[in-house]
């Protein structure tokens, strides 16, 4: 490879890299927690926590939905991830895009009561359509940052040349070399990671970003293309002659057995009580890499199979095996915690690219005796990015458990107060300068909501750890331990800085001559 | 290692500041806007020249485009010259288009259902 390449290549990496970094940042990290989507969401309701709960039945929910959303409505099904069953459905008279929906108690079918909240979902839409944008602008934004991602991955692998001697070097306490070497390390660890989810993270909204082939084919007819992609069957208009609803159980039994076992994992129930009602029954992510719809049609008013959707050949399959990795959702417990471990790397590879360019930068400056805007700049938004979003984090799960259960609006609020406080944390890195100082205050601030939210717990609801674990609750022990062991790296690294920092004025001069000679060297030879 | 700070063949040479911004200014727009357009013609030239069902043709284009997008903008950035990129980058489209607009003629029968 010629070494002008390599240069260019260089430049690329460190610009793509950095102006999408800061957004790219948050999507990582929010979307490594959205891993536990299910298990964020359970935690956050503390009223609907249930002891173990064994094999359930559909009829509850689905008799009292029937009255309650007359022309049909989807409900989750409980699984072993999430023991809480949600439907939603159309209605008219509510606000927004007119839909309704709630948690369902699954012994009972009726709405559960409790403190209103978006739980993981709050993560998961944020880290592929941001917030305070309309959904589809966001979704723009990250599909523009996602791919500036993946040229900066390509970049980095030209740049960085020696990807398995890098992997392997660690060089602590050097300054800009620790930082390259942590992030070599962090991208090299988990490379193919990294540009799967960045590349399949594309894939999940491309027919959004590259609708042009569906112009061409289907003559722009998207109707058709997406009853092709998806392999719908019209669910029809209603007959109105009356006829029984069957009962759903042995329907879901009966999709069970031709999917060979596979748990279902969505029920969806059109026209209920009419003679042209029908029931789906879609499969759960067990079994199957693919995120594509399998979806099996009973007549509402015989029981008997109406047909089969889904079942994708050639490129519809591959797009859902793409699909389906990104998600993840196949992934049994060891899989997802690899998953997580890889996404945490790719949140830290950011992270870390971000810091080294502004230390890089400020050597660059202070030889040059002034420091710009941009450096500064940079620093700013590198502190309340890397460090301001673990404590709004954490904030968020604080105030699940701070703001009043019975409040209006409260799951508004959650999502607020999640911004006022990235925002004060960007306002207190903008005072502080993107110092040594505001990474100190920071890291300390989320580490002691990270270590403090299982205390916060044990004083606010009653499953706590000293109850969840005895138990063998993880689902819930697991975010309070998971969050607190975050916490403890946060404050150790607050703890570093700090006495680094006592350490830092007798040798930073010296050093940093060293350390731009030798730097020097380098380049030249 | 290579440096990485913005100081190299693009970021910093031979030329002024203002050829330098400009340079760069036209090698970016080329990267978003016209790797965009060569990803969006790659995706429609291969959904009309596959042989394939038009739903797997489509996806297909659509999953390609993608690392075509990634080739062209690592392309505009290792190019010697802005114009070069831009004079390459145009000359990708013309043959993509052409190749979209034959295979249309060709199969206009097979594409449609």
């Amino acid at each position: 490879v010629k070494a002008g390449f390599r240069q260019s290549m260089a430049w690329l990496h460190a610009w793509s890299g950095l102006l999408a970094g800061w957004i790219l940042f948050a999507v990582f990290l929010t979307g490594t927690a959205s891993y536990f989507r299910p298990e964020i969401t359970y935690w956050m309701r503390p009223e609907a926590h249930v002891a173990a709960p064994g094999p359930y039945s559909a009829q509850p929910m689905v008799d009292h939905l029937s009255r309650a959303a007359p022309s049909g409505f989807t409900i989750s099904l409980p699984d072993e991830r999430n023991p809480l069953a949600s439907a939603f459905w159309r209605d008219p008279t509510a606000g927004g895009r007119g839909f309704r929906q709630a948690m369902l108690d699954p012994v009972t079918g009726t709405p559960l009561k409790g403190r209103e909240t978006r739980g993981g979902e709050f993560f998961y839409r944020l880290h592929f359509q941001l917030h305070y944008v309309p959904p589809i602008w966001g979704r723009w934004i990250v599909g523009f940052c996602a791919m500036m991602m993946l040229t900066a991955i390509i970049s980095g692998i030209v740049t960085h040349r020696r990807i398995f001697a890098d992997f392997f070097t660690f060089r602590p306490r050097k300054g800009q070399r620790s930082w390259l070497d942590a992030h070599a390390a962090t991208a090299t660890l988990a490379l193919p990671y990294h540009l799967m989810i960045t590349y399949t993270g594309l894939v999940t909204l491309m027919l959004m970003y590259m609708p042009w082939g569906v112009q061409v084919a289907y003559q722009g007819d998207n109707r058709a293309f997406t009853t092709e992609i998806f392999g719908r069957l019209d669910p029809g208009r209603p007959s109105g002659r009356a006829a029984p609803l069957v009962p759903v159980d042995p329907l879901l039994a009966e999709a069970s057995r031709l999917w060979g076992g596979a748990a279902p994992t969505r029920l969806v129930v059109t026209h209920p009580g009419d003679a042209a009602s029908r029931v789906e029954v879609s499969r759960g992510p067990e079994g199957r890499l693919s995120n594509a719809r399998d979806t099996i049609i009973f007549s509402g008013a015989t029981g008997a199979v109406a047909g089969r959707e889904g079942h994708g050949t050639g490129a519809a399959a591959a797009h859902g095996v793409l699909y389906g990795l990104h998600l993840g959702r196949f992934a049994g417990p060891a899989l997802r915690a690899l998953f997580f471990l890889s996404a945490l790397a790719g949140t830290a590879m950011v992270g870390t690219g971000l810091i080294l360019w502004a230390v890089k930068e400020r050597q660059a400056a202070s030889k040059a005796g002034r420091f710009g805007f941009g450096v500064r700049l940079v620093e700013v938004l590198n502190l309340a990015a890397v460090a301001g979003l673990p404590v709004a984090m954490a904030g968020f799960f604080w105030l699940n458990r701070l703001l009043p259960a019975e409040m209006p609006g409260r799951s508004e609020w959650e999502v607020d107060g999640f911004f006022m406080l990235w925002g004060a944390c960007l306002l207190h890195a903008a005072l502080r300068l993107g110092s040594r100082r505001g990474w100190v205050e920071q890291l300390a601030l989320g580490g002691l909501l990270g270590i403090g939210l299982p205390v916060l717990n044990a004083c606010t609801t009653s499953w706590h750890i000293g109850a969840s674990i005895p138990a063998g609750e993880w689902r819930l022990a697991g975010l309070d331990l998971t969050v607190a062991a975050f916490g403890a790296m946060l404050l150790g690294g607050a703890t570093y800085l700090l006495r680094r920092k006592a350490e830092l004025p007798r040798v930073a001069r010296n050093r940093a001559a060293r350390r731009a000679d030798s730097a020097e060297a380098e380049a030249a030879s | 290692m290579a440096d990485m700070s913005g100081k190299s063949a693009i970021g910093e040479g031979r030329w002024p500041d203002y050829r330098r911004a400009a340079g760069i200014t036209a090698r970016a727009i080329a990267a978003v806007a016209g790797g965009y357009a060569l990803a969006s013609l790659s995706a429609v030239a291969l959904t009309v020249i596959l042989p394939l069902s038009r739903l797997d043709a489509v996806l297909t284009g659509m999953m390609v485009s993608f690392a075509v997008y990634a080739a062209a903008v690592i392309w505009v950035f290792a190019a010697p010259s802005a114009a070069r990129a831009w004079g390459w980058m145009g000359a990708a489209a013309v043959v993509l288009a052409s190749v979209a607009m034959l295979g249309h003629w060709q199969g206009a029968g097979q594409v449609l259902p």
